[in-house]
């Protein structure tokens, strides 16, 4: 599924519901009503985008460390020979969410969640030992904003 | 029991035991609360009543579930109950990873700036790794285009001005591997 299969019905969806859901009894209702729609039609609809891949995911988006978690950015320089092995070994670690190549001699760039803050360091040191890389971990300091909006 | 989420469950990791005990953790949250985290982390039900759907897997009705995520959305522990995109499904095929290697003295202001500018989604500040990694500031940018990313980084090149050094955009090329985050301890039931 791609932006060309959504119609207009859809893209009014997508971006009502990237600002949030409103927290009430019949939460889908309300905002079908906003849209001008039924309630049914906004699940099918909601369904189909997910089970499309439009949407990755739909549903409480968690503050990692306000639940007592661990939460980083970490990088590695992979040699570009390695760079298959070193995939899999890292992906390998449940804690790793996200992982993406970027362009840049670090050029591993990964996500690391865990149940703990404390998991992190060991977790980290793990991922050292398997790749046999320095980890250059990048922790955010502070946070000026986290809010992802796509219009459509 | 099985109802759709996004995206669609197979197993669960773990299943919420129910909640038995009122005791708060060093977050404020119960064992219930911890229930709901787990219940949902894959995602809402998309169902008419998605808190009486939550309800029946950690043994709670309906409106309690509801008044313990509003609870959780005023403290932040929910950022908030959303959609979240495919990037390159709608279209934003270029997404970079901007970092600025900005004055300390001038980081936390300039950084509040810059991150109310168009097409930022996340903005932080992070340590540096001297010598090779000079940056401190970072600021993912999406774009239906590289040529649009770049627009959105001369801004923000204006906004830091001299406080900024040095700059880079660093551009995802593939995604190795993307979950959602495991986020809930087992809650202590006591």
């Amino acid at each position: 599924m791609t932006l060309e299969d959504l119609d207009d019905v859809d893209r009014r969806l997508i971006n009502r519901l990237q600002e949030g859901l409103p927290l009430v009894t019949r939460p889908y209702a309300a905002v079908a009503e906003e849209l001008g729609i039924t309630e049914g039609d906004l699940l099918y609809r909601l369904e189909r985008l997910c089970e499309g891949g439009v949407l990755s995911r739909f549903g409480p988006m968690y503050h990692a460390e306000r639940l007592g978690g661990g939460l980083t950015l970490a990088a590695l320089a992979v040699p570009e020979a390695d760079y298959e092995r070193i995939t899999q070994a890292v992906n390998a670690f449940p804690e790793v969410a996200h992982n993406y190549r970027r362009e840049h001699a670090l050029n591993m760039w990964f996500v690391l969640a865990t149940e703990t803050a404390e998991a992190i360091a060991s977790t980290l040191a793990e991922i050292e030992a398997v790749t046999g890389l320095p980890v250059y971990n990048m922790p955010k300091e502070e946070e000026f904003h986290v809010r992802l909006h796509l219009p459509i | 029991m099985s109802v759709s989420t996004c995206p669609s469950r197979s197993a669960p990791d773990q299943a919420p035991a129910g909640g038995a005990s009122a005791e708060r953790d060093a977050q404020g949250l119960d064992a219930f609360d911890r229930d709901i985290v787990l219940a949902t982390q894959a995602g809402l039900p998309l169902v008419p009543d998605p808190w009486g759907a939550v309800g029946r897997e950690v043994g709670l009705d309906g409106e309690a579930v509801l008044e313990r995520m509003r609870a959780m959305q005023e403290r932040g522990v929910i950022r908030r109950v959303a959609a979240v995109p495919n990037h390159y499904r709608l279209g934003y095929v270029a997404n970079g990873m901007t970092v600025w290697d900005v004055d300390d003295a001038e980081v936390e202001r300039l950084g509040r700036e810059v991150a109310a500018i168009e097409g930022v989604s996340h903005c932080y500040r992070r340590p540096r790794h001297l010598p090779h990694w000079p940056y401190n500031l970072f600021a993912m940018l999406h774009g239906r285009s590289r040529e649009e990313v770049e627009r959105q980084a001369e801004a923000l090149r204006a906004r830091l001005g001299e406080a900024c050094r040095d700059h880079r955009i660093l551009y995802s090329s593939r995604i190795l591997k993307k979950t959602g985050l495991r986020l809930a301890r087992r809650a202590p039931h006591a």
